[in-house]
């Protein structure tokens, strides 16, 4: 029964996820409306036929905003990821393989790391060099990289005293070989798991930046700045607040529940 | 106990100076002298101005000696003047600590109280309609972004139904309120702000409760007490529950930047004069000194909290207390 609940789930979660990839990536030819285009007359309007989510306060479509705003979340949220599973792969990989002070060196880097509240980071940063779609990436995934670390270095200790490891030292196999060879494709299982449940923690980051007003700049649209956006009508355009906010939801859940799945068949292999 | 201290400093000392590090770091990424911001693009500020406030803040030193320097300051809880009103940093922040740390304690009981009952519950019967009930909401309480729930709440519960409060900490007419009074009306003012704070952390503090009951109810001595026949309310709270908080416990120390963050969110929503939006005006103003003393503040913050985590455990634990005595 577990296993069947977990796996629906996880497939419902996976069936949303390549149905939101293909509007986002579709989104020219999807979208009913151009996201950009003002048209101050049909201003906030409430959902109706020719916008099925009704408009903003510039008249502009929100489903169509909504729809060019998926890319902008989703692209944010692998990137963001990518670089986060980089940086902790390698972090994670050199403190377990070698131990010692370069060991304690880098477990205090993260330590502190993850003492700083990461809002206050990732706003300190991005106030300080400016908002652009490409800094909220890099600063999203410079500050999410600690899990994957401890994950990898974790991983990496307690497999790298096993039989088939020692034998490829003794084979004479590079430290680099034993590494990338034979240690991190046996640690990538949890790095998947936590990767996976990262791009819907990446995604609600954005939001949170853009909704403060230092995520993705208007005009272009992302769900937080849709939100960001809709808070000013919020007591006469309840659409503007409740459909971002429904997507964000809905995507995140998605990939949560894509990953409990992942995590699950794991344990149990 | 010195052992354990000494430990604990040989520890946590080099965290502490890299979070001064990091935190001085951030200001001089900026493109430019950090007093550009606050001086360049306001033509009332002379040049003779700005030369005396970077020598005030050290600004035409080199970097190591500027750090030295800021740091001297910052061991005497010093951390210089604000950019914008020229109050001292530290005076502008112990105002506004009292109520983001209220909130945060309020909603670290609510999250308590909310996540451990429902944890236990779920452990009990894994699987059963409860636990996948609560499963499913905690997933979506976990993926809702809570700054979203905040605005929908303030809508509903404010705007709509006009049950709550939704902006500030007091009504407009506080100050010819009795102290009894007085005390309802915050606490009035709090119940969107604090729910909100404890939303996110509900649903995952829950999921740890629960996956640490259904370890600890699986032992042997749960078997043993309920074969002596000892009532299931007892092995629940009294058998399962002691050592199913363990963890959580260390959960707890570890959620709280994410606590002292999400008082960014809350406080900047619900227009409250706390530590997060005067970290959030900072920000948006430039003004590096508070910005820097905030974050850290925030992780030092954070610091305690886990050493009071990692004390607390060694308290509820006695194996760790006989191991580091040995």
């Amino acid at each position: 029964m577990k296993a069947l609940l977990g796996n629906r789930l996880a497939v419902i979660g996976a069936l949303t996820l390549a149905a939101l990839a293909v509007v986002a990536i579709a989104a020219r030819w999807v979208a009913p409306h151009d996201p950009l285009q003002v048209n101050l007359p049909d201003a906030l309007l409430a959902p109706c036929r020719a916008y099925p989510l009704g408009t903003d306060q510039l008249g502009r479509d929100v489903l169509s905003r909504l729809i060019y705003g998926a890319r902008i979340s989703l692209l944010i949220g692998f990137i963001a990821v990518g670089i986060a599973v980089s940086i902790g792969t390698v972090v994670g990989a050199l403190a377990g393989f070698y131990g010692g002070w370069l060991d304690a060196i880098l477990m205090r880097f993260v330590d502190t790391m993850l003492s700083i509240p990461t809002i206050f980071l990732l706003l300190a940063i991005i106030a300080v060099i400016g908002p652009s779609i490409e800094l909220i990436m890099v600063v999203i995934g410079l500050t999410s990289w600690m899990g994957v670390a401890r994950l990898v270095r974790a991983e990496i200790l307690s497999l790298k005293e096993r039989e088939f490891v020692l034998a490829a030292h003794v084979l004479g196999a590079s430290s680099w070989r034993v590494i990338t060879k034979h240690l991190l494709p046996n640690a990538m299982g949890p790095v998947l798991v936590s990767a996976t449940l990262g791009v819907g923690g990446a995604i609600l980051s954005e939001s949170v930046l853009s909704y403060l007003g230092l995520g993705v700049q208007p005009p272009t649209p992302s769900w937080g700045n849709i939100l960001n956006e809709g808070r000013i009508a919020l007591g006469v355009a309840w659409w503007l607040t409740l459909a971002p906010g429904l997507c964000i939801l809905t995507t995140v859940l998605a990939f949560n529940l894509l990953g409990e799945g992942i995590r699950e068949r794991l344990s149990r292999q | 106990m010195t052992r354990y201290l000494l430990q604990q400093v040989l520890h946590r000392g080099p965290v502490l100076l890299l979070i001064t590090v990091i935190s001085f770091g951030i200001m001089h990424l900026a493109p430019g002298k950090p007093t550009d911001a606050a001086t360049q693009f306001n033509p009332k500020v002379s040049l003779e101005a700005r030369q005396r406030m970077e020598q005030l803040y050290g600004l035409d030193q080199p970097l190591p000696r500027q750090y030295a320097h800021w740091m001297g300051r910052l061991v005497r809880f010093d951390f210089g003047r604000s950019f914008l009103d020229d109050r001292p940093v530290t005076e502008k922040i112990l105002e506004r600590l009292p109520i983001t740390l209220t909130i945060n304690l309020w909603s670290l009981l609510l999250i308590l109280g909310i996540a451990i009952p429902l944890g236990v519950l779920s452990a009990v019967r894994p699987n059963g309609l409860f636990d996948r009930l609560t499963t499913v909401l905690v997933f979506i309480g976990y993926s809702a972004p809570s700054f979203w729930v905040a605005l929908l709440c303030m809508a509903w519960f404010g705007v709509t139904l006009h049950w709550l409060p939704i902006s500030g900490i007091h009504s407009l007419d506080y100050e010819s309120f009795g102290m009894i009074h007085r005390w309802l009306d915050t606490g009035w003012h709090l119940i969107l702000p604090v729910g909100i704070a404890a939303f996110t952390s509900v649903a995952g503090m829950s999921r740890y409760m629960r996956s640490s009951m259904v370890d600890v109810l699986r032992q042997d001595y749960i078997r043993t007490a309920r074969a002596k026949g000892v009532s299931e309310r007892r092995v629940l709270f009294h058998h399962g529950l002691r050592n199913g908080l363990l963890p959580v416990i260390t959960i707890l120390g570890l959620s709280l930047p994410d606590l002292i963050g999400g008082s960014v969110i809350a406080e900047t929503i619900f227009s409250i004069p706390g530590m997060g939006r005067l970290f959030y005006e900072a920000v948006m103003a430039r003004d590096y000194p508070v910005v820097m003393a905030l974050v850290t503040i925030g992780a030092v913050l954070t610091m305690i909290g886990n050493f009071l985590a990692d004390a607390g455990y060694a308290v509820a634990d006695p194996r760790i207390r006989v191991e580091s005595r040995a």
